[in-house]
């Protein structure tokens, strides 16, 4: 094809000239398609300029949770006066701080914020990552005044090989929530809640009697919690999930047949566990704000969880022991959260953060424990945990003190949990492995009348051995 | 008569000689500032496509052979592989995959083809009832099966479909909690949310079918069925191949539909899919390594199956 003669004397013709802005232009398009791919910020705000040490933090409430807002960023205006030289750059990750998919992505991308909020079973993961700071020369009660109060069993989560890796701001443990309301309605007596298996499949009973789609109780099976629950349960009767070396799956046993059978028999002979099954934690949650579940395992801050996220009230809801098998659990399965410090922080970022966490998260009458500020609010104040002080530390007592003082939630409603209280113990290893397996087995006894539990326990023990056997994930 | 080389092939036929280098090099200039403007438009799209797909491919199955453990990243050969065929789930993950593409084959498409048919068929209200068609494509994928899975799969008899069956006399399901039919329910929401784009495609394709041989064939005395399959079918075989193809791999990666209408696994693994499984060890259980090996096990077979499926199509054709 022959290009046409354009006229002489002029530096540039029409086509020419029109294919020059055509390729300007496709290669601005180019560009803004690369800029608009890049999410390089123009500050990553962990640098420290003009003597100004500034540190980025997350799990920042989100604009829904108006007042739990409002109390943190009047914390970091407190802090941040009271510490001229730190700037704190808050940055909100949802109302779920460490939804795993997330968390892990953040992890992986090399984006978390400079003190990172995390679960204590997320240690492992976040060492792998490469991503974690060891903190151990900077933590001391200098640093962390409260420290000595700390309890040594939240401190050892965030601890491996005598090296700190996070500093613990919230531990809970497992028991029996229940729903006063509807313990009325069905004529049980509020002040004194199940405190066996059996028990509890009795009030069950008697709680679904009631109609309306009331499960008397409620279970997860799907999403890895219904696992997480079984396992709470099997710890609840003296079992355990794998052996002490963590080499075999150790539930295939009675408790565990005990366990599914109780489920099966609530869901099947009874029907007191409702028809909606493969539930997991928004969804079970939901039905319980709803006033549709009478009794399910949970720690102390799922009450909280349906208030502020579930439109529940504070008045419906109190907590028993976690219940056993003919009287006190064995064990009850505990948990908590805090945060960890992204490597690469300067000396002064990772005391900027302590003192940041010491005062928002570890100071009794400042931040998490403003109790003076909580009690108005539609924050409760007085349920029994966290109990991240030893009890007979001046922390501890600090502390109680100030919570029985401004109690918004009826403490006695707690007392049946607070004063029985289990052995807590730990997840399993590569428990997110183990519970993906046990759901199967959940799922099972709560939708199929035929479940074999034998084989619903051989299949998943097998199952575990396998994931064990390769080494596991090491989750 | 054109020069053979000594690959046998014929050489540059641009005169009886061959151009001297310094007007070659002014020949290709040439050609290249006039195709520059191409140039210039396809470095967004490879720039994209590189930075999107290949390199996230390249690094996945860099990923699939290490292991990175305390910060620190080893090369491990087939570990990863290893451990994740010896998953617990591995081999259910697969086998509701390839179940849940066949039933997809089966109905999601089929219906969109026939419903095609039956709108081109329409002489009155093309347009509205295209759109009414295409609707659920435009819901967001995760509303739509929220909508599934709170009103039209509610086990009780509140549940929407419960209640037309309950209707007819005709007996309930618990859908997402029975095992047997966690399977079709999931198979009818994804048909019901993705046709609409399939319907369009077939009946652009259905447009292009000249009216005479369908004129040709009522006159030789052809019912509706056997146009269908001596007229409509012959005459959109190449797109409907395509979107065979193009559907079986979108199958295959199957994970919205379990993640929300049955909460990951289902009752009893009976939703676990091979994407899920991915999505699990990587998200979950601290192994992203493990979820880049099963990630490259599925690019295989799916560009197994792409190449078989090509060359199949190819030679028929």
């Amino acid at each position: 094809m022959t290009q046409p003669e354009f006229p002489k004397g002029r530096t540039m013709s029409a086509p020419l000239f029109r294919k020059v802005v055509a390729v300007a232009a496709a290669a601005g398009v180019a560009g803004l398609s690369l800029a608009a791919c890049s999410t390089k910020s123009d500050d990553d705000g962990s640098s420290s300029a003009g003597g100004k040490v500034t540190i980025t933090v997350d799990c920042q409430p989100v604009a829904a949770q108006k007042e739990l807002l409002a109390n943190w960023n009047a914390d970091v205006d407190a802090f941040q006066k009271e510490n001229p030289n730190i700037e704190i750059k808050s940055v909100s990750v949802g109302t779920q701080c460490n939804n795993p998919p997330d968390f892990t992505a953040r992890l992986q991308g090399g984006t978390t914020t400079d003190i990172f909020y995390g679960y204590m079973t997320d240690l492992q993961q976040v060492l792998d990552s490469g991503q974690v700071m060891d903190i151990t020369e900077y933590v001391n009660s200098s640093t962390v005044p409260t420290w000595d109060s700390v309890d040594t069993g939240a401190k050892a989560t965030f601890t491996e090989g005598g090296k700190v890796y996070g500093i613990p701001t919230k531990n809970y443990s497992m028991g029996l929530v229940y729903n006063k309301n509807l313990f009325q309605q069905a004529g049980l007596d509020v002040k004194n809640p199940p405190k066996t298996w059996a028990e509890v499949r009795d009030a069950a009973k008697k709680i679904s009697a009631l109609g309306n789609g009331i499960a008397g109780y409620s279970e997860y099976s799907a999403g890895n919690t219904g696992g997480w629950h079984f396992t709470a349960e099997i710890y609840s009767l003296g079992g355990q999930m794998v052996t002490e070396d963590g080499k075999k799956a150790d539930f295939n046993n009675p408790m565990g047949k005990q366990v599914l059978q109780t489920l099966k028999d609530m869901r099947f002979t009874d029907n007191s566990v409702g028809e909606k099954q493969l539930l997991q934690w928004p969804d079970l949650l939901t039905n319980a704000g709803a006033g549709n579940v009478g009794m399910f395992i949970g720690a102390p801050d799922a009450t909280t969880a349906i208030v502020t996220q579930f439109q529940g009230k504070y008045q419906d809801w109190a907590m028993g022991p976690m219940p056993g098998q003919d009287g006190p659990a064995k064990a009850t399965l505990g948990g908590g959260e805090g945060y960890f410090f992204k490597k690469g922080l300067s000396k002064e970022q990772v005391e900027a953060g302590l003192k940041w966490i010491a005062y928002q998260k570890l100071t009794p009458g400042k931040g998490q424990f403003d109790y003076v500020r909580a009690k108005p609010q539609d924050n409760p104040v007085g349920l029994p945990q966290p109990q991240l002080f030893t009890v007979g530390s001046p922390a501890y007592a600090q502390e109680l003190e100030q919570r029985k003082a401004n109690a918004n939630v009826t403490v006695d409603d707690f007392a049946a949990f607070e004063n029985n209280p289990v052995p807590v113990k730990v997840e399993p290893p590569n428990a997110q492995a183990i519970y993906a397996v046990l759901d199967a087995a959940m799922s099972a006894v709560l939708t199929d009348s035929k479940a074999n539990i034998d084989q619903l326990l051989k299949t998943a023990e097998e199952k575990v051995n396998q994931v064990l056997a390769t080494g596991g994930t090491g989750s | 008569m054109a020069t053979i080389t000594a690959h046998g092939k014929p050489a540059e036929v641009s005169g009886s000689r061959p151009l001297p280098p310094a007007r070659r090099q002014s020949r290709r200039r040439r050609q290249l500032r006039n195709n520059l403007t191409g140039y210039a438009f396809l470095v967004g799209a490879v720039v994209c496509f590189a930075v999107f797909s290949w390199y996230p491919m390249v690094r996945g199955i860099i990923m699939s052979f290490q292991r990175t453990r305390r910060g620190e990243t080893t090369w491990v050969g087939w570990d990863n592989y290893e451990r994740i065929v010896n998953d617990p789930s591995f081999w259910t993950a697969w086998k509701n995959t390839f179940y849940f593409t066949a039933l997809a084959l089966i109905l999601g498409y089929a219906v969109p083809f026939f419903v095609a048919i039956l709108l081109n068929e329409f002489r009155h209200a093309k347009g509205y009832l295209r759109i009414l068609v295409y609707l659920p494509v435009m819901l967001p994928p995760a509303s739509a099966l929220f909508l599934f899975k709170y009103y039209a799969y509610d086990p009780s008899d509140a549940g929407l479909f419960n209640a037309i069956l309950k209707f007819f006399h005709l007996p309930t399901s618990e859908w997402m909690q029975s095992t047997t039919m966690t399977m079709p329910a999931m198979v009818i929401a994804s048909t019901w949310m993705n046709m609409g784009a399939a319907v369009l495609i077939y009946l652009a394709a259905l447009q292009n079918i000249p009216g005479e041989l369908y004129e040709a064939a009522e006159i030789d005395g052809a019912g509706i069925w056997r146009r269908i399959w001596n007229v409509t079918i012959p005459q959109t075989k190449l797109i409907l191949s395509l979107m065979a193809m193009l559907q079986i791999v979108a199958t295959m990666q199957l994970f919205i539909e379990p993640l929300i209408l049955a909460n990951g696994a289902g009752t009893q693994d009976s939703a676990t899919s091979v994407a899920y499984l991915i999505y699990q060890h990587g998200f979950f259980q601290n192994d992203l390594n493990g979820a880049a090996a099963l990630g490259v096990i599925m690019l295989g077979v799916l560009a197994g199956f792409s190449f078989v499926y090509v060359r199949l199509t190819a030679r028929q054709d």
